[in-house]
């Protein structure tokens, strides 16, 4: 079982990404679960949403206390305590335009995602390109379903632009890795 | 048949506009808003075509809807925690009026200490009330249930408000694959709504009534006749159900692994599934473990849990719930039965997940360990201490 953990902050689309993440696993024939972090929630605040993605049914419903990825979308929510909560091969991903900063840790790897999306929508929503580096990242997850899973959550508008986001994140982490 | 990727809540209002009912009233309460939040764009968009009352509290919500189906309409509403407390007194009109509504609760703790997190006390804490009471597992049986519960309460030998239960966030906001049925398969299993209890031009009677110590009584007998009978409806429920969805959910509980087995643990709601992979786990070693998943408390399914545990050397209950002062609710309930049918093994609860706890594979391991080892009877999960009583 794949388990994902995303930082995020209120109004930064961790959640949407979970669920893009999760409906895309369901395009490509897999089992997957996308919840929130429970209880309230405020924009600018820091939360967190998770994935399981499975072959099979998922019918553990626990925390997910060992990830496979933990996927920053905001670098200030980073701290170096999180990677005690990685599996033994599993990767930290964030969204930074310091990598210089991550340097050190062997599991981290950085993408710029803010650029990408200001390039693209003009906001500094970093969600779905680190959706794109993800796919790059792990092999059971595709950009294709990726795309076809953002029509679900977001507008026509939205969605249309966010496929470009994916895909432009999705090659320029293949280039620079 | 369709799949979509949806939310416990979500798949709830998916079998709402299913079964098409013809009033809904709504009042919003967390864990529960997103259920009546979807099932508003529905309205909107037309999907549903339903009268929506958006009412100024929960007190009203439930009694908006007794009035709707004393005129003989389809209604719904839902809850959570403080809301269905508030709710409390329209609860026995509702049932004692015999009004066959269907309401989804997003099971969430009480206050004091407030806490908006997933445990079982709220609904537990109304099981007298009247009303039928189930617990899902996934978003799939949530969808289904909500199908089922109209036929199970519109049956005339019935004629009982059902609350289908929804463990807070762990099912509401957790999103999974969920088959959505055709309208066409759903209208073949649930008919229009049909009944005699309602008030009419043509056939003008009294509803809602006084009655004094002469008769109340036996008032309260029919009631009570009435839930018993229903235990059969829903095994009925879950056949049709099965022919048509091609999904059976075995009535009023569902045992895994339990033929055989030595130590058997009783669940509620969505914990269900990590505790089958632990059967499994235990299973693997060689250890004669099985689970029993209560789907109905009301009526309690007392014939099905004495047949699933008599040859058990010792019983667990695992619940989110303590009557302060005593046990576990179920665990008493569980107790009874086994009393009353001279059952000889050992009975343990274990009080779980309360205001939104974490239950880990780790601890449903320990608590089967329990069973095989004996010890207290009364037994906090997580908190490293016991009381017994």
């Amino acid at each position: 079982m794949i388990e994902i953990r995303w930082h995020g902050r209120g109004g930064q689309g961790a959640f949407t990404a979970a669920k893009i993440l999760g409906a895309a696993s369901l395009i490509d024939n897999k089992f997957s679960l996308a919840f929130p972090s429970f209880g309230p929630e405020r924009r600018g605040a820091p939360i967190q949403a998770f994935n399981k993605i499975d072959g099979k049914a998922i019918i553990d419903r626990s925390e997910i206390k060992s990830c496979d990825y933990l996927i920053f979308l905001d670098d200030t929510l980073f701290s170096d305590d999180y990677l005690k909560d990685l599996k033994d091969d599993g990767i930290a991903l964030i969204n930074t335009a310091t990598p210089d900063k991550f340097s050190n840790f062997s599991q981290i790897q950085t993408i710029d995602a803010n650029q990408i999306a200001l390039k693209i929508i003009k906001k500094p929503i970093s969600n779905t390109a680190m959706l794109g580096a993800l796919a790059c990242i792990s092999d059971d997850i595709s950009l294709s379903s990726l795309q076809q899973a953002s029509d679900l959550y977001l507008s026509a508008s939205q969605a249309a632009k966010n496929k470009l986001i994916l895909k432009e994140s999705f090659e320029h982490f293949k280039e620079v890795h | 048949m369709a799949k979509a990727f949806l939310s416990g809540n979500d798949a709830f209002a998916e079998g709402v506009r299913l079964a098409r009912p013809q009033v809904i009233s709504i009042y919003p309460i967390t864990p529960q808003t997103t259920v009546v939040e979807r099932i508003s764009e529905m309205v909107e968009d037309s999907s549903l075509k339903s009268e929506l009352i958006h009412v100024e509290s929960e007190h009203s919500a439930l009694s908006c809807a007794i009035g709707a189906s004393a005129m003989g309409a389809r209604t719904f509403t839902a809850t959570s925690s403080q809301g269905l407390l508030y709710m409390a007194e329209c609860l026995q009109y509702a049932s004692g009026g015999r009004f066959p509504i269907v309401m989804m609760n997003a099971n969430r703790s009480t206050a004091l200490p407030w806490n908006i997190y997933g445990d079982q006390r709220d609904s537990l804490s109304q099981l007298d009330c009247g009303w039928i009471q189930v617990y899902v597992e996934d978003a799939q049986e949530s969808l289904d249930m909500a199908l089922q519960g109209y036929h199970i309460a519109e049956n005339p030998l019935v004629s009982t408000p059902v609350m289908v239960n929804l463990d807070g966030f762990v099912l509401t906001h957790t999103y999974e694959t969920v088959e959505i049925p055709s309208q066409t398969d759903a209208d073949r299993f649930l008919p229009p709504f049909q009944t005699e209890n309602k008030m009419s031009l043509d056939n003008p009677k009294n509803l809602a009534f006084s009655v004094g110590p002469d008769n109340n009584m036996e008032f309260k007998y029919i009631q009570h006749k009435a839930m018993l009978d229903s235990r059969r409806v829903i095994e009925e429920t879950d056949a049709k159900f099965a022919e048509i969805f091609g999904r059976s959910y075995g009535g009023l509980t569902q045992g895994y692994r339990i033929d055989d087995a030595d130590y058997i643990l009783i669940t509620l709601g969505s914990i269900t599934g990590l505790c089958r992979e632990v059967v499994d786990e235990l299973r693997e070693r060689g250890e004669k473990v099985g689970l029993l998943k209560l789907r109905f408390i009301r009526p309690f399914p007392s014939d099905d849990l004495v047949a699933a545990l008599e040859s058990a050397k010792a019983i667990g209950v695992l619940e989110k719930d303590i009557s302060f002062g005593y046990e576990g609710t179920v665990y008493t309930n569980v107790n009874s039965v086994i009393a009353k049918n001279g059952l000889c093994l050992e009975t343990y609860n274990f009080i779980a997940g309360l205001g939104g706890r974490d239950i880990s594979r780790e601890n449903i391991t320990a608590i089967f360990r329990h069973l095989q080892t004996g010890g207290q009877h009364v037994n906090f999960i997580g908190l490293g201490v016991t009381i017994d009583e």
